[in-house]
């Protein structure tokens, strides 16, 4: 487009000639970058084998011993399965739990801050980069930062996990739920402002009828990952059935079975409210019309 | 008319029901809620919690987190006076020197401030306490610790039995058992953190700094703070270095795995459904898995590191995205596709031309974000794969004394990861952005 502007080609044969020269270059730089890209790849694998305790090549025939021994004591013991089952569901409840109170407490704090940190909708707009900042650090603190610490000050258990995820979720649901308070209509709001209702029964009438199937939505999304993060959590110390499988596992040979009982148990909890969620939020994002007409 | 009234009478009864629907809504959800939580403060065993839970740990993380304290420590049997800051051997003061505020001699005379004055003489420990009076304490193998107060009664800031002295002061701390003495005094501030003490730059000012560093000397300024024994800050950003490395290599590793197999699991572009059913299940296999498990799968094959912790990421995010990507095939207009077939192009060029323009934005902003979102998971997985800033951040936990080590890391994970949400979202404006013009 550039070259039109100053040395206009007339002829046919010099526009097809800089057509072509600029499809050549179009290749060269997509050439480059994939290079690059590949490049990064290469270097940044061989580097993170050669940090690595074993090397890639040489674990790669070891894959499926680890599981292979795990599945052949569970098959040997494949009797104790269902007691193994039994044992751990509480572990496996305080796990969900943990997951289910920080997405609720997660996402009440995160409307408070959606609402105070979007643009036409906030309490005290001047505030609203304040706030905006507040849910940027809260999103960037990984869970295990505040887990660990709170383990430190309240002993181990399912509370400290609890707080470090809903603190995580306040700022990761607060940032989607803002995103999706932008673009809530705001004459409901000037209607009810007109009858004189304050803030918070503007926000409650006006925004939260709009924005609801959307923030339930991110909200279940949310749930589904933090069932996984509440599980790492218990893996370093805080509780459920994280907790469980690290002493299973640090044990070795001979808990293999209960292992292996954990793993299925965390494995169809993980696609059970996966799939519940993705129902869930298919009929949120598409069943809105249908409840409008109803 | 009568029909309408009829109408009207109907839809007022359906009115009515719809409003008490909502109102047992309005009034059950958050009854429904607060069961809940009723319920979980009882399973959680909170108030067991609030029992166990220690305000002297969380008192001294917080104060940790700001200040530091330097030990001045008596060996009570040798009589030998050390000097080292937190106590460590990294912090040790070189034989015979000491801040200024310790005077080491026959007495060695420790001023704490505000007047507070500790002597630690040849046989006996004083402690003047200002407005309380002299406090002597005189370890002896056989009777412990002979202690003299001022006051017959003794304030709840002294801790004293046979064979322990302990005083806390706000000017400091004072423990004599009948091994040795130790005072404590605070300082506010991060200790040695740009050099340690066996460093010739440790205490100088900036300026002086600035004016060796002209002089030619910066090459060892720079050597000192990089190998700070203490802060260690040549591992500090290696370890960011490979936090970020294994999100980099486990998201688009995942994405160029994801791609290919993204195609056989999409309805318009894998004519056979049990290969779609098989591929769909293979990636709610690797995403149900969670990372968790492959990475103690992986890290019994490769041992410990950020390459078991990038594959764990991969795999599982092979599985995330091959369900996403699939999904955007899914959604693919056709027309675009028909037009560049009518072009006459083969099929390898209907998918290069009229598929891939179609799903990039899609693609790239969803491998952006997870992006972003692994560099989170990396250090949690760096955490138990032992790499990464997340292997630094649980041993100074562990130690649960290096506190401002710990705010330190902290610091910059969240730095790391705000800037790595800045790095994925101004490339996610401009690859989009530019990939819209570009067709």
């Amino acid at each position: 487009m550039a070259d039109l502007t100053h040395a206009a080609p007339q002829t046919l044969p010099d526009m097809q000639a800089s057509y072509m020269a600029q499809v050549a270059r179009r290749r060269l730089y997509s050439g480059i970058t994939l290079l690059v890209f590949i490049l990064l790849m290469v270097s940044g694998f061989n580097l993170a084998a050669d940090r690595n305790g074993g090397s890639f090549w040489g674990g790669i025939d070891n894959f499926f011993d680890y599981p292979g021994e795990v599945v052949a004591e569970a098959a040997d013991k494949l009797s104790e399965l269902p007691g193994h089952f039994v044992t751990y569901m509480p572990a496996l409840i305080e796990t969900v739990n943990i997951a289910a109170v920080s997405t609720l407490i997660g996402a009440l704090a995160a409307i408070v801050l959606s609402l105070f940190s979007t643009r036409g909708l906030a309490r005290f707009p001047r505030l609203v980069p304040v706030f905006r900042r507040i849910m940027d650090v809260t999103r960037a603190v990984p869970e295990i930062v505040i887990a660990l610490i709170l383990i430190f000050v309240l002993g181990g258990g399912p509370v400290p996990a609890m707080i470090a995820i809903a603190f995580h979720t306040a700022g990761a649901l607060g940032k989607l739920f803002s995103e999706v308070n932008e673009n809530a209509s705001l004459k409901p709001l000037e209607g009810l402002e007109s009858v004189g209702a304050n803030w918070s029964q503007r926000m409650m009438l006006g925004v939260v009828p709009q924005v609801a199937p959307n923030w339930l939505s991110y909200a279940l999304l949310r749930f589904e990952i933090n069932i996984r993060a509440s599980a790492i959590l218990g893996f370093v110390g805080a509780g459920g059935l994280g907790y469980e499988l690290k002493n299973a596992i640090s044990w070795g040979q001979g808990k293999y079975d209960d292992a292996a009982a954990m793993f299925l148990l965390l494995f169809f909890t993980i696609v059970l409210f996966d799939q519940i969620s993705s129902h869930f939020r298919n009929r949120l994002v598409h069943g809105r019309q249908v409840e409008m007409h109803g | 008319m009568s029909m309408t009234e009829a109408q009207t009478a109907d839809m007022a009864a359906q009115a009515e029901s719809l409003f008490q629907r909502k109102r047992l809504v309005a009034f059950g959800l958050p009854a429904l809620i607060l069961a809940y939580l009723v319920y979980v403060f009882f399973a959680f065993d909170v108030p067991g919690l609030m029992q166990r839970a220690s305000a002297e740990n969380a008192r001294a993380l917080v104060a940790d987190t700001y200040s530091y304290k330097t030990h001045v420590t008596r060996d009570n049997r040798s009589g030998d006076v050390s000097v080292a800051i937190e106590g460590e051997k990294k912090g040790r003061y070189p034989e015979g020197t000491a801040p200024d505020w310790v005077d080491l001699g026959e007495t060695t005379v420790i001023d704490l401030g505000d007047g507070h004055v500790v002597l630690f003489g040849p046989e006996t420990i004083t402690y003047d306490v200002p407005g309380y009076g002299q406090i002597t304490a005189t370890p002896s193998r056989s009777q412990g610790v002979v202690q003299t107060f001022p006051s017959e009664t003794l304030p709840d800031w002294i801790n004293s039995s046979k064979n322990r002295l302990a005083i806390t002061t706000e000017a400091g701390r004072l423990s004599v058992t009948r091994n040795r003495a130790e005072v404590f005094r605070y300082f506010t501030g991060w200790e040695l953190f740009f050099f340690t003490l066996d460093s010739p730059y440790h205490g100088m000012g900036a300026t002086e700094l600035a004016r060796r560093a002209m002089s030619g000397e910066a090459s060892a300024i720079l050597s000192d703070f990089w190998n700070n024994s203490m802060w260690r800050h040549s591992d500090v950003v290696w370890a960011i270095f490979e936090t970020i490395l294994m999100a980099f290599l486990g998201t688009m590793g995942a994405a160029l795995a994801a791609l290919p197999l993204a195609f056989l699991a999409a309805k318009n572009f894998a004519p056979v459904a049990a290969v779609r059913f098989a591929f769909r299940r293979l990636f709610d296999f690797l995403r149900g898995v969670d990372a968790l498990i492959w990475t103690i799968i992986l890290s019994r094959a490769f041992g410990l590191g950020p390459l078991t912790g990038a594959l764990a990421i991969l795999l599982t995010d092979t599985g995330s995205f091959g369900k996403l990507f699939s999904e955007a095939l899914e959604n693919v207009d056709n027309k675009q596709i028909e037009g560049v077939q009518s072009t006459g192009a083969k099929p390898l060029q209907r998918y290069r031309f009229g598929v891939i323009p179609q799903i990039t934005p899609v693609l790239l902003s969803q491998v952006l974000y997870y992006l972003e979102s692994n560099t989170r998971s990396a250090t949690i997985i760096g955490a138990i794969t032992g790499g990464g800033i997340g292997l630094l951040l649980t041993q100074a936990i562990i130690t649960q004394k290096d506190w401002e080590e710990v705010t330190y890391y902290i610091v910059l994970v969240v730095l790391m990861v705000i800037f790595m949400d800045w790095v994925s979202g101004a490339l996610r404006r401009r690859l989009i952005a530019s990939d819209d013009s570009g067709h």
